[in-house]
Order: C-alpha cells, then structure tokens, then sequence
C-alpha cells in the first residue's frame, strides 16, 4: 500500500520509492526507505498530508504520498 | 588572531538562524540583495575579539545542497564558489537541539565542503527543559568539529562559540561521513539514484550517531501541545474559519491601529510645508521644498505605521509556527487556480507591499506555480493604494450609515476594492493555469515547524529592518519624481507660459486683481510642459472620465502609486493660491464641457478601478524582472493589468455616465 492510504493517526515503514520520479529533496527530508512514518493530519479531501517521517514533520501532497510504499507495522 | 574574516550562517529554516545572527551583530547589520537576485542579503559585523572582526552572513534557509528553490541556490552558490565575494573562512551550522536528526542532514553536506566548519547546537534553553542529554565530546569526534551549545534567546553559550571562532583555523577540514562511501551500490545505477542512496546513508549514519549520543526523557508534553494546537489550527472545519478571521482580525487591527499615526504624520508635514514657506524667502527654492519635496517625502512616511503593523503580524505569524498551517490549509483550495499553499504568503504580504510578497515566492519549488503567484500577486491591494482609495472614496460617496451604524458606504466601498483585489488575482492565475505549459516536474514539500512564542527582538529587528528598506526605496523615487513633477510645472514651453499674465489680463479686462492672479496660475499650468504632456495623453483617458489634471498625476503616478495624491496636490496648489485642502480643490473643480464636478461618482469609479488594476509601480516590476530573469513576464504583467485596468475604467465610466 501507499503512505497516501494509511489513515489519519497510522503508523507504517516506508518500504521502497519510486524512485525515478521521486524528487531527491523528499528522500533528504525524512522519506526514506525504512523510516518510520506516521501520518498525524489529511486534509479535507485527503489532499495534502501532514506527516512525521524519520522524526520530522512535514506536509506533501497525495500525488507524492502515493509513489511511497508502505508497510504497516 | 587579527585581522577580518568571512563567516557564514548556514542551516535548515526555523533553526534560529538569523536569532543568532540578531544577537551576535544587533542592529549593526543591512539587508540587501546578492548582485544579480534579489533574494535578501543579510550582513552584519561584529568584533570575535578586541582585535578580530567578523563578517557575518545569514545564509537563506536550506535543507540541502542539491538546491530546489532558490533560497537553496544561493546558500550553495555561496558555499561552492571559491573565487565568490562572499566565499567564507569559516562556516557556521546553526541547528536546534530538538531536531538535530534532521539538521545535521545539512551539516554533513556541508562538511564535505572542506571548509572549517562548526556546529551551533541551538535552543539549549529548551533542551533543559525536556530532559535532553547530548553526549557532546562524542559528537564533536564523529562529526570532527567544535560544538557550541548555544542559547541565542537569552545569550548562553555566545562567549564559548567566540572562542571556537577564533581559533577557527585548528578546526578540522575533513568530511564527516566517508564509512560507506567508496562501497559499491549496485541499486545506485543513475546519478540520480546515486544521490538517493547517499541521502539516505547520511540519514543512517546520523540516526546511528544520536541514537548512541542523544537521549531525552519523554516528550509527552511538547507532543500533546503541539497535537492540540494542530487540531485547532488545521481542523478541517475550525481551522478556515480562525484563518478567515485572522486574516480579517489583521486588517481591521491594520486600519484602527495606524489611523492616529498616520493623522499625525499628516499634520506634521503639511504644518512643515507652511512652517517652510514661512521661514524661507518667497521664490522657485521655497516652492520646491514646500510644495514638491516635503509632501512628497510625506506621502512616503505616512504609509510607515501601516507596512509596519502588516510586517509586524505577518512576521509574528511566520515566527509562531502559523504560517505553516496557513500553507496546509490553503494548498488543496489554491491549486486548482495554478497556486500553491506556500502562495498565501505572497498574497498576504501583498497588501502591505508586492516587492517583499515577491521576495516571499522563492521557497515554492514549481516554476508555474511561483511564476503565477509573482504575476498575480501585484493585484492585491497594496498600502500605495490605499491613499489614492480614500481620497477619491471620500469624494464621490456619500458616506450613509449601513446596518444600523455598524458598516458605512465609505468603509465598505473600501472593503469592497480590497476583494476585488484578491478575486482578481485569483481570476488572472485561473487564467495564466490554463495557458502556461509546467516546466519540469513539479513537487511540493514543507516543513510543519513546532509552534513557538516569537522572540520580541525578532520581530523588532525584522520590521525595523523591512520598514527601512521600504522607506528608503520607495522614498527616493518619490522625491525625484517630486522634483521633477514640480520642476515640469514651474517651466513651460514657449510665450503661453511666459506672458501669462498678459493675456489673461488682456482676455479679461474685467475681473478684479484678485481673479485674475488665479486665471494666471491655471493659465500657467496648463501652458508648462507637465500641463502640455496632460493635454497630450487627454484624448486617450477622455473616455475614461478623466481630463488633463487627471492625466498627469496617472502619468506620474506609472513610476508609483503614491505619488497620485502628491501630483495633485503639487498641481492644485500650483493652480490656485487659495487656502483649500487638496480634498476641496478637487471637489470644486468643474468640467468645463459639462459643467459638472470633474471627480463624480463615473469618473471616481473609473479612476478607483483604474487603480486597482494597473501596475503602476517600478519597484514591483524592477523586482520581477529580476525573479523571472528577464523582461518577458514584467513587460507582459504589465500588459495585461495596465490594459485590463484601460478596459475596465472605459466600462465603468460609459456605464455610470
């Protein structure tokens, strides 16, 4: 599944990317394999979301989070 | 140690940065632009020692050196470019001791660099209080540098990072994170995923190095305040009504707030003009200072009070935390008009003043969508407007109480200009949407930094320092144009101007000496060369309402809105000697085809409308040339509002004629 599924308050590991097309300042900022993320805040219409990924807080949008595999715990 | 060195403050955004910056330099420090971009400078000076002085510059924000705004491309041109002016001796990484895991992301890049480098572990204050140990001897060996811990809130820590900078040449040069690096990977087949491998190698030798070297007690409570603000902020319903009505909360706080200061400054310069007058001998000088340079200066410093409460909320919103909320509530509504959430604060920064609003669209990462918010943003009613709006509102509409007093048709014909101003900057960016091409792929990340009390000094330093810079561009434009308006008006082509007098005398043998004094004075405006060059353009802006008079305060006012009023106050006074306020002339003057009053509520319309649109302000289109790399996007902007305004005004007055 994608980190776009996960509902409000899960938590999931990031398994892998997609990588070609995922910008490389997503993967510097938190998103990356193995880290654990949680998503703490979806937007009306699930668009964007408000995550904590590897300790920080960020937003991205759902075109993003659904190129991001997870697993969940 | 003597002598002067270069040093640079690198780190994320919302690390405390430019905190440190504030108290190591004070006040003794300038913004500007880098030469080239306009993205802001911040430089200061302070003494390390008796006998060495620092340069100190606050880079922009930036979470990487693999840029993606352009906040980021500066940071690491700065950093990258030996031969730069700017290329420093000595780094220093500023981080927060909260999030040290991300920011030591950054420090690790920059420690590749191969400069001296150290490590400003910040918010030690804070620290104590969650509980948080960090093994520091520990870090400094894996991360081969000196680390001061600092509190730039309260002082801690200053003196100790002094000490570290001045023997800033014993510091290790050497890369931090190498383990893994000359490993093969074979998933790493591109360049691209070359970098991604070694992106997320540093965030495991990071995790590793804190894991072992950082510890804090439980954060329960920060989690539970922040979770709890969150859920007010951006609760899906909640969270857009506090932002409507902060917004509104703003605006009205703007207005009541800077109304006795800006009355004052008011009076302060129109008693200055007389006080001049007075003091100097009658002749061309006197006039000069009275009537064009002062009221000309005066129309700059009365918008003070205003740009300074506006910078004042919109910094207090950024500091808090806020700003960010604002950025995820408004994304998904901005989109589907080619904006981003990051969007809000250009638009918002706008009614105070485009140039900084622009400034603000450099950490959106699409090209469209900050290109669109740099085109649009100019239509947000900015404080130049505001004289100009009031003026002519207060001439051509009746004032009448509205819902039993609580609104008035002055104040909400004023309310209604500044949605107009908003409704058509979302209007124009549908429209740029649909016909601009993406260049590249587009992304959109943000930070939700912790809520935080602002620093009072932070925001004092930074509206005192955003004030000044406005002041004083704006104002020398102002007071050139002031002069040169005035000198138009003083000179004219030819015998028209110089026997005035004459043939007024000689067409009216009649009138007593002194009718025929004002006669001269309006015979002499409209026959210099600023009266000539009104007469020129009058059949363009005919249809529009407006006459000769008009035409010039539009013309000068093409450099900057402001000047509007001035003009007219410049060629009322010049036109009559009689003791009336600007507001009184205009409301006497009388259309010599219809022999109505010339400002009637048609051309008043027209000419509030007309204001609204155009882009009359050579700051604005300086700065976007600048942040577009060219003359394309400002000459089209330009284009299309000026016209769209033409179009409007020509409406509007054939309508309500």
């Amino acid at each position: 599944m994608t980190l776009a599924e996960l509902k409000k308050g899960e938590k999931a590991i990031i398994i892998k990317n997609d990588e070609i097309d995922l910008p490389l300042k997503i993967v510097e900022m938190g998103c990356m394999e193995g880290a654990m993320v949680e998503v703490i805040q979806k937007n009306f219409l699930s668009d964007p979301i408000y995550i904590k990924a590897n300790d920080s807080f960020l937003i991205i949008r759902k075109d993003l989070a659904s190129r991001i595999y997870v697993e969940k715990e | 140690m003597s002598g002067k060195i270069k040093i640079v403050l690198a780190g994320n955004p919302n690390t405390g940065k430019t905190s440190l910056f504030n108290t190591l330099t004070g006040l003794n420090q300038k913004v500007g632009n880098y030469p080239g971009i306009t993205v802001e400078k911040k430089q200061g000076e302070f003494k390390v020692t008796d006998s060495l002085k620092a340069t100190l510059i606050d880079l922009p924000g930036a979470y990487s050196l693999h840029p993606s705004t352009l906040d980021e491309e500066v940071a690491v041109n700065i950093l990258k470019e030996k031969e730069g002016p700017f290329f420093p001796d000595l780094v220093i990484v500023v981080t927060d001791v909260e999030n040290l895991k991300r920011n030591l992301f950054l420090y690790t890049q920059i420690k590749d660099l191969g400069l001296p480098t150290i490590l400003a572990i910040n918010m030690l204050d804070k620290a104590k209080k969650k509980g948080i140990d960090i093994n520091k001897e520990e870090l400094e060996k894996k991360l081969k540098t000196k680390i001061a811990l600092i509190s730039s809130a309260d002082r801690t820590g200053i003196n100790e990072l002094k000490n570290l900078i001045v023997n800033y040449k014993e510091l290790s040069t050497e890369p931090c994170y190498t383990e893994t690096k000359n490993i093969v990977d074979e998933r790493a087949t591109t360049e691209k995923l070359k970098q991604q491998r070694d992106a997320i190698k540093r965030h495991l030798f990071i995790n590793e190095l804190l894991a072992n070297n950082y510890t804090r007690k439980s954060d329960k409570q920060k989690k539970e305040v922040r979770s709890l603000l969150d859920k007010i902020f951006i609760h899906n319903v909640w969270g857009y009504f506090i932002f409507f009505g902060l917004m509104l909360l703003i605006f009205q706080a703007l207005f009541s707030w800077s109304a006795l200061p800006m009355d004052l400054i008011d009076e302060f310069f129109a008693g200055l003009s007389e006080k001049t007058r007075a003091a100097l001998p009658p002749g061309n000088f006197t006039e000069l200072l009275a009537n064009g340079v002062i009221p000309g200066v005066g129309g700059v410093v009365i918008f003070v009070p205003q740009i300074a409460f506006l910078f004042l909320f919109i910094s207090f919103l950024e500091e808090s935390g806020y700003m960010s909320r604002a950025v995820f509530l408004m994304d998904k509504v901005m989109r589907p008009f080619g904006l981003s959430g990051k969007s809000v604060v250009p638009l918002v920064s706008g009614t105070a003043c485009a140039v900084p609003a622009i400034l603000a669209t450099r950490n959106i990462e699409g090209w469209k969508e900050r290109l669109i918010t740099i085109l649009v943003t100019p239509l947000t009613t900015c404080s130049a407007r505001l004289p100009v709006y009031i003026m002519i509102i207060s001439i051509v509409i009746p004032e009448k109480k509205l819902l039993g007093g609580y609104l008035n048709t002055q104040g909400l014909s004023l309310g209604i200009l500044y949605l107009l101003g908003f409704a058509s900057a979302i209007f124009l960016a549908y429209i740029f949407h649909k016909t601009l091409k993406e260049r590249g792929k587009t992304f959109f990340i943000a930070e939700m930094p912790d809520y935080k009390v602002p620093l009072p000094k932070n925001i004092l330093i930074n509206v005192f320092e955003k004030t000044k810079v406005f002041v004083l561009q704006a104002g020398k434009i102002i007071v050139a144009i002031s002069i040169v308006l005035w000198a138009l008006a003083s000179f004219g082509p030819g015998d028209d101007f110089n026997n005035a007098e004459q043939i007024v005398k000689q067409e009216n043998p009649q009138l007593t000496e002194v009718e025929i004094e004002a006669k001269v004075e309006a015979k002499k405006l409209e026959s210099s060369y600023i009266g000539k060059l009104g007469q020129f353009i009058e059949p363009a802006i005919k249809p529009l309402g407006y006459d000769w008079k008009i035409g010039i305060a539009l013309i000068t006012s093409f450099a900057a809105r402001e000047v509007f009023i001035g003009s007219l106050a410049t060629i009322y006074s010049v036109g009559t000697d009689e003791e009336l306020t600007i507001k009184e002339k205009m409301k006497s003057e009388i259309n010599p085809d219809t022999g109505k009053p010339i400002y009637n509520l048609a051309t008043g319309i027209s000419l509030l409308l007309f204001y609204a649109f155009a882009l009359q302000c050579m700051s604005t289109v300086a700065v976007v040339k600048r942040e577009t790399n060219g003359w394309k996007w400002p000459l089209i902007q330009m284009f299309i509002m000026t016209g769209a305004a033409y179009i409007v005004s020509l409406i509007a007055y054939q309508i309500l004629k």
